[in-house]
């Protein structure tokens, strides 16, 4: 963690008509720490997720991604950042080398580059002789992992990822927490949101989400000590309600 | 555009891994126009006919040769009795009997008109009726020469089959517009709605909206390959109808292609607007069969002619572009005509494309938001 920040919310608010999905958010995220970003269904993580990553426009407030305005510049926000989501963000009927390649073209990335860096990748997940597989004939942890690396494969300033490890057993989710240590140990800041709160455990800094709002927002250690709490499983049970109707930045 | 370079090639590697992507793309057009052209054909070649001449004179032997000399009959055998027509219409060497009677060639003289009887065996009904028309189509058209010839003589059969365009009855003509009609618009708005929902489905749309793609290269990536594909079908179809049933483009090839690809980018548009509308692969592939493909097969005219067809149809027809592209597709194959008598069609058609591509962007947009 340097301190300089990488994403900056100030008075962001979000409305869906007289829906309100984003009451009022400021925070900071700094570079290369991971940012546990935490809720309830329906707590509005969703539409912030979008907003971060340039898919969706705030209705008031100054969001800044990477040093650009998430109002005017998205399309900028979009080459500084990645992001993977719930579900898998490969093709199923193109093979890991193809999916790597699909991937560092649409970043722009130059293809002396990218096959560069599928040769490293692939030795470093000991993926080598996958790497003319299928991606549905993969295992579901090595898929994910897969999905990890081709997220940040052109080396985005931060990484979104939205519920990466949904699905997973605990030994890849452990795994899968090491890739992410060693992405920030390169610098790239990680945003992610999650709902087992072991994984909170292993941020830097957690924010709570509740009804639209930023209820907590801390260290987990500092949280469990505020909140009088043995984990931060017990700090989300006392302060985020499950809430409100479907989260509204879905479709 | 290197970016879109890559994205257009997945898209294509989609297409080529998915054998039944391919077998709707390739096999079915093929498939539908050999069915259509052989299996559900609705003309006779070759069918043997049987003669019983009793009158045996002139005009009876040029009725029977012309006849012979068509592709349709082919003659099997002079009668000398009536006992013999049941004989061999029961071994089934003649499909029909062609029966002049002792007084035929007297009546002609004497009357200026004369009966004859076409016997078909209605066993198969469909082929009886069939044979029935040609026979007397080809009766009439003697009936026209032989006036031509003496004017003023009467008519031997008054003739009921007229036909306009297609004058030996080929019924290739008339399905080879509507499969070409059909198969573009399942291909293109059935296939395109299918792949961009699928892409929401899997998750991957998301990815490729953070993306530095923009929304309209990601539109485009994945509508190009069918634009192609679905041109290479049309050529592919006229290729097939040209080798396989002898059936020529009559008017202009590049006008035609040319509206045909203005057909495929209002299926390409139709195809995107369904996929903005449908959150699942399930509810894009029902939107296009049940509210595209069906109204194309029966409302298009490609099947069941519009005329016969209750008010409220026809009217519902005017509002599905198959029946414009299909009136244009028939103008300029068929009839030959030109530009000048499809224009109204054509624009339309092109109306109506950008009437969906306007829409598409709209929805697009609010799901953004």
């Amino acid at each position: 963690m340097t301190g300089n920040t990488v994403i900056s919310v100030r008075n962001l608010v979000k409305k869906f008509g007289n829906f309100v999905a984003n009451d009022n958010l400021n925070f900071n995220v700094f570079e290369g720490e991971i940012f546990g970003f935490l809720g309830a269904n329906g707590a509005g993580k969703t539409t912030t997720i979008r907003i971060l990553s340039g898919l969706s426009k705030p209705t008031s407030g100054t969001v800044m991604v990477a040093g650009f305005d998430a109002k005017k510049q998205a399309e900028e926000i979009k080459k500084n950042i990645g992001y993977m989501c719930q579900r898998f963000s490969l093709y199923d009927d193109l093979t890991v080398k193809e999916n790597i390649m699909l991937y560092g073209g649409i970043y722009g990335m130059k293809k002396k580059t990218i096959q560069d860096r599928t040769t490293a990748l692939l030795e470093q997940l000991n993926f080598g002789q996958y790497s003319d597989s299928m991606i549905s004939s993969l295992p579901l942890g090595l898929k994910q992992k897969l999905a990890f690396s081709v997220a940040i494969l052109h080396e985005p300033r931060i990484v979104f990822l939205d519920e990466p490890t949904g699905g997973v057993d605990p030994v890849t989710r452990r795994q899968f927490w090491e890739m992410i240590y060693e992405a920030t140990a390169r610098g790239i800041t990680v945003f992610v949101t999650t709902h087992y709160m072991d994984e909170a455990e292993y941020c830097d800094r957690v924010s709570i989400m509740s009804e639209g709002r930023i209820v907590a927002l801390d260290t987990p250690e500092e949280l469990r000590k505020q909140y009088n709490a043995g984990s931060i499983e017990e700090v989300f049970i006392k302060i985020a309600r499950p809430s409100r109707n479907v989260e509204g930045g879905l479709e | 555009m290197k970016r879109f370079h890559g994205f257009v090639k997945k898209e294509f590697l989609h297409i080529f891994r998915d054998y039944r992507t391919l077998v709707i793309l390739f096999g079915l057009p093929v498939a539908e126009i050999l069915i259509f052209g052989f299996v559900i054909s609705m003309e006779i070649k070759d069918a043997g006919i049987a003669f019983l001449d009793l009158s045996k004179d002139d005009v009876t032997q040029k009725i029977s040769d012309k006849m012979c000399s068509s592709d349709f009959f082919r003659k099997v055998e002079d009668l000398q009795s009536y006992h013999d027509i049941d004989m061999i219409m029961k071994t089934g060497r003649a499909k029909a009997v062609i029966v002049f009677g002792e007084n035929f060639g007297r009546d002609l003289v004497s009357r200026g008109e004369a009966d004859m009887s076409i016997i078909t065996d209605a066993s198969e009904p469909n082929t009886a009726t069939l044979i029935t028309n040609y026979a007397s189509a080809i009766v009439s058209d003697f009936n026209m020469e032989y006036r031509e010839k003496n004017s003023g003589a009467k008519i031997l059969v008054s003739p009921e089959v007229r036909m306009f365009y297609n004058p030996e009855l080929r019924s290739h003509f008339m399905f080879v517009p509507g499969v070409i009609t059909f198969i573009l618009i399942l291909i293109c708005a059935l296939m395109t709605s299918i792949t961009i929902t699928r892409e929401k489905e899997f998750g991957t749309m998301e990815v490729l909206l953070v993306s530095p793609l923009k929304p309209s290269q990601i539109i485009l990536g994945k509508v190009m390959p069918y634009f192609i594909l679905s041109f290479i079908n049309v050529l592919l179809i006229l290729l097939l109808s040209r080798i396989a049933f002898d059936l020529p483009v009559k008017g202009s090839l590049s006008l035609l292609l040319a509206e045909s690809m203005l057909y495929i980018l209002m299926s390409l548009s139709l195809g995107i607007l369904i996929s903005t509308v449908s959150k699942t692969m399930q509810q894009a592939i029902f939107i296009s069969l049940v509210g595209l493909m069906l109204p194309t097969i029966l409302l298009s005219g490609f099947i069941f002619p519009l005329e016969n067809m209750p008010r409220v149809y026809d009217v519902v027809a005017y509002f599905l572009p198959p029946r414009y592209y299909i009136t244009i597709i028939k103008n300029i194959m068929i009839k030959g005509t030109g530009f000048f008598s499809v224009w109204k069609e054509t624009l339309i058609l092109t109306i109506m494309t950008l009437f969906f591509i306007v829409l598409s962007v709209r929805k697009f947009k609010i799901r953004l938001q």
